[in-house]
């Protein structure tokens, strides 16, 4: 007879793993990564493939050498890491760059704070943010569609959120004309423009994910639905009193918003524990995003708001327990 | 048909429940019995035999030892060996009876007959008389808390009791002896519940059982149909919904608030299948606990199955009578996978509350390897009690004892869907258990300083 194995109860467990809940966020990434490569190409290749190897290599490197601990890239978070700061990257961003993005992001974002589960701030979007502040130039310049095979050489223009805020700036209405449709930009084809990050390019294909993470049961509905839900509300009111301000079809469909509300605020680490906390932090959220995008300095707000909301989690987890069966009847 | 449930958290564990249709077999006598002074919540019995007596098959061989505390009868004929200490299925040492067998004599007063007696027939049971007798018998609840049964009837005096909800949920994986009680013994687990309900002077009575058991709610509801105050409860198939707070919830719509208070106090006294067939035949055939309904089962077990098992039989004669213990490592748990106790040996007695031996083997027996929590919140979803499971395990593992009690942790029940959930494999119930005997025993220290 083998041994008798002890231990407290419970002695079953579920199906659910760390490594399911990231893979499953890879493959809702792969429609917009689809996408991307109609979309932009070499570039988006690119982009993508080093992001996800040096988020991987640093990972790795740093978890090995500084921390001296066992590697843990099979668990998929430096996967998920790399794919989601290059889906917020211009196309036509050189290597270099990503590569200091990368760093910032495992390093800075991550590992300072003890790895995974212990960031209080979304990895990518530090990454992302900290490439906003420093390479301005290079992080703000769109390539246009239809270049598949130009990388550093593209041609760029302005995104749609740009001409929003353009438009808000001179308070020439007449500027909005230049927006794609809401079609267009639930697709993506959107030939004049500069077609923003590699990952906000097509609606569709973010809504998707989101179709896959709900019924995968690794998101709920809680925190996208109130972002797009407070973007839409918020700037239609705006919409309404002045005509300067975009459409709120436009403002939900057009930037990073769809990724951040799908993919980024969603970020089991950074946000709230309880869907009623998950409530109050989407609200923010989007309230932070209009506000950024129509007053602040940067035409997009998507990034600043979620890192924003970051830091309020633990606040907002503090102030939302969930209701304690039987309390109904206290008073 | 809509479902009744419990409104918050729970889980669907993997249900393998492979004895259902196993048909209960007797199990055999033991060659000893070993009868554990404590084999309920409360003081142990005080021993009523000395070394050398001779026993007959239910023998008072321990009075209670205290109000929260029940007599124990034997349920072999035989001598008493010795009055000694074993371990038991906690895992401590505690005192216990060992009787060797000799026969199987039984006491005259215990009417052996199939003959169903119902409730008309026997106008000379007055409610007083009814708790009295149960008092009497032994009987603690039977779905493994233990919770001596006579005390439930009669509640505190701000509290009023208005109906009885006898619980055939059976939501843990595996465990069918409820299931097989109800489908071989429903007559006599309905008179058992219009006993219990005389008892406790209520007008309603409930059965609540999960839709996994169709044939079950089919034949009480027929059984049941020309009593008006009895109603059949089918309910959606969710764990822990066999939790007292939580049938209660499902059954009756209301919440029982957190500790002390109980059941009675939103008007409702629960009692487990077994318990409503141990009244049943203590009241009317005179027969005291001493037998009774247990699954042994496992996935690699020969010949799992459902049995009649006289209480003091050791889990080795049982795992033996089904082909013997599985190759390789393997977890034995007294009682089901969620909530049952691995033991540390195979010659623990089956008790009162041994509803279940249940054998893991293999993969299922070892635990996975632990990762960071990933704060998905998802131990929170499921908890069934509102509580924050992943804070509760962080404060615990830091000794932050105080917070701990403000967030509640009292109100833990220990069913497991925290740590059955989480991604990360964390030993969320461990660290919770810890920290809970910690403030417990704060708590406890405070109210005597008082």
């Amino acid at each position: 007879m083998g041994k008798l194995i002890v231990s407290l109860s419970p002695h079953a467990h579920g199906t659910d793993s760390v490594e399911k809940n990231m893979f499953g966020v890879v493959i809702a990434l792969i429609p917009a990564i689809l996408v991307s490569f109609f979309y932009f190409g070499l570039g988006s290749v690119v982009v993508l493939l080093s992001s996800v190897a040096f988020c991987m290599f640093f990972e790795w490197a740093i978890t090995k050498y500084m921390l001296k601990r066992e590697p843990t890239l099979t668990d998929g978070s430096a996967i998920v890491t790399g794919l989601l700061l290059g889906m917020n990257l211009p196309s036509n961003l050189p290597v270099w760059i990503i590569i200091i993005g990368a760093l910032v992001a495992i390093g800075v974002g991550k590992m300072t704070f003890g790895g995974l589960g212990n960031n209080p701030f979304n990895p990518a979007l530090v990454g992302r943010c900290v490439l906003l502040v420093s390479f301005p130039a290079q992080m703000t310049s769109w390539p246009m569609a239809g270049q598949l095979t130009s990388y550093l050489d593209a041609q760029t223009g302005a995104t749609p959120l740009a001409i929003m805020k353009q438009a808000i700036k001179s308070g020439d209405v007449s500027i909005l004309d230049k927006l794609p449709s809401a079609t267009q930009l639930l697709l993506g084809s959107n030939p004049t423009l500069g077609l923003g990050t590699i990952g906000e390019v097509c609606a569709l294909a973010l809504l998707l994910g989101l179709a896959f993470l709900l019924w995968k049961k690794i998101i709920t509905w809680h925190i996208p639905v109130s972002i797009i839900a407070t973007v839409l509300v918020f700037s239609g009111l705006l919409h309404l009193v002045n005509p300067i301000y975009a459409n709120p079809l436009s403002e939900i469909l057009s930037g990073g918003l769809m990724l951040g509300a799908i993919f980024m605020a969603t970020d089991y680490v950074t946000s709230p524990m309880t869907h009623k906390g998950q409530l109050i932090y989407g609200i923010a959220i989007g309230f932070l995003t209009v506000v950024i995008r129509n007053w602040g300095s940067y035409p997009e707000g998507m990034s600043f708001a979620i890192l924003i909301m970051n830091a309020f989690t633990p606040i907002i987890n503090l102030s939302t327990k969930p209701k304690r069966f039987g309390e109904v009847m206290k008073k | 048909m809509k479902l009744h449930t419990f409104k918050i958290g729970g889980i669907h564990p993997e249900e393998n429940k492979i004895t259902a249709e196993v048909k209960t077999r007797n199990a055999a006598l033991p060659k000893v019995a070993i009868f554990p002074l404590g084999q309920h919540i409360g003081a142990p019995a005080k021993p009523v035999v000395k070394r050398g007596d001779v026993v007959k098959v239910g023998t008072l061989i321990a009075e209670a030892g205290g109000f929260v505390s029940a007599p124990i009868y034997s349920s072999v004929s035989g001598t008493v060996a010795k009055i000694d200490t074993r371990i038991d299925a906690t895992g401590y040492r505690k005192p216990v009876i060992i009787i060797n067998v000799e026969g199987d004599e039984w006491e005259d007063s215990i009417d052996r007959s199939e003959k169903l007696e119902s409730l008309a027939e026997h106008p000379e049971l007055t409610p007083e008389n009814i708790s009295d007798i149960i008092k009497k018998s032994g009987i603690t609840g039977m779905g493994g808390a233990g919770f001596p049964t006579f005390i439930k009837l009669c509640p505190p005096p701000t509290a009023k009791a208005e109906c009885v909800i006898i619980n055939g949920v059976e939501c843990e994986p595996y465990i069918t002896s409820d299931y097989r009680l109800m489908m071989e013994h429903a007559e006599e687990v309905i008179v058992g519940l219009q006993l219990l309900m005389k008892a406790a002077k209520v007008e309603r009575g409930y059965i609540g059982i999960e839709e996994n058991k169709p044939e079950a709610i089919k034949l009480l509801t027929q059984l049941t149909a020309d009593d008006s105050r009895i109603e059949i409860v089918a309910l959606a198939q969710k764990y822990p919904q066999g939790g007292e707070k939580q049938l209660v919830d499902a059954v009756i719509n209301r919440q029982v608030p957190a500790p002390p208070a109980i059941p009675v106090n939103v008007g409702a006294i629960v009692q487990n299948v077994g318990t409503a067939y141990a009244v049943y035949q203590m009241v009317m055939k005179h027969k005291p606990l001493f037998e009774r309904y247990t699954t042994v089962t496992g996935k690699k077990l020969k010949n799992p199955g459902n049995y009649l098992v006289r209480m003091g039989t050791t889990f080795a004669e049982l795992i033996h009578a089904c082909g013997g213990m599985p190759e390789g490592d393997n977890k034995v748990l007294a009682g089901g996978p969620m909530m049952g106790k691995s033991v540390m040996s195979l010659d623990v007695p089956v008790t009162k509350g041994t509803n279940s031996i249940t054998i893991l083997s293999g993969d299922e027996a070892h635990r996975k390897s632990v990762q960071p929590c990933i704060r998905c919140g998802k131990c929170v979803d499921v908890c069934p009690m509102g509580l924050e499971p992943y804070l509760l395990a962080t404060l615990s593992a830091n000794k932050l004892y105080e917070r701990l009690e403000k967030e509640d942790v009292t109100s833990c029940m220990s069913c497991g869907s925290c740590q059955f959930t989480c991604p990360s494999h964390r030993p969320i119930l461990d660290n919770i258990l810890q920290g809970k005997g910690v403030v417990m025993g704060m708590i406890k220290a405070r109210n005597v300083k008082k």
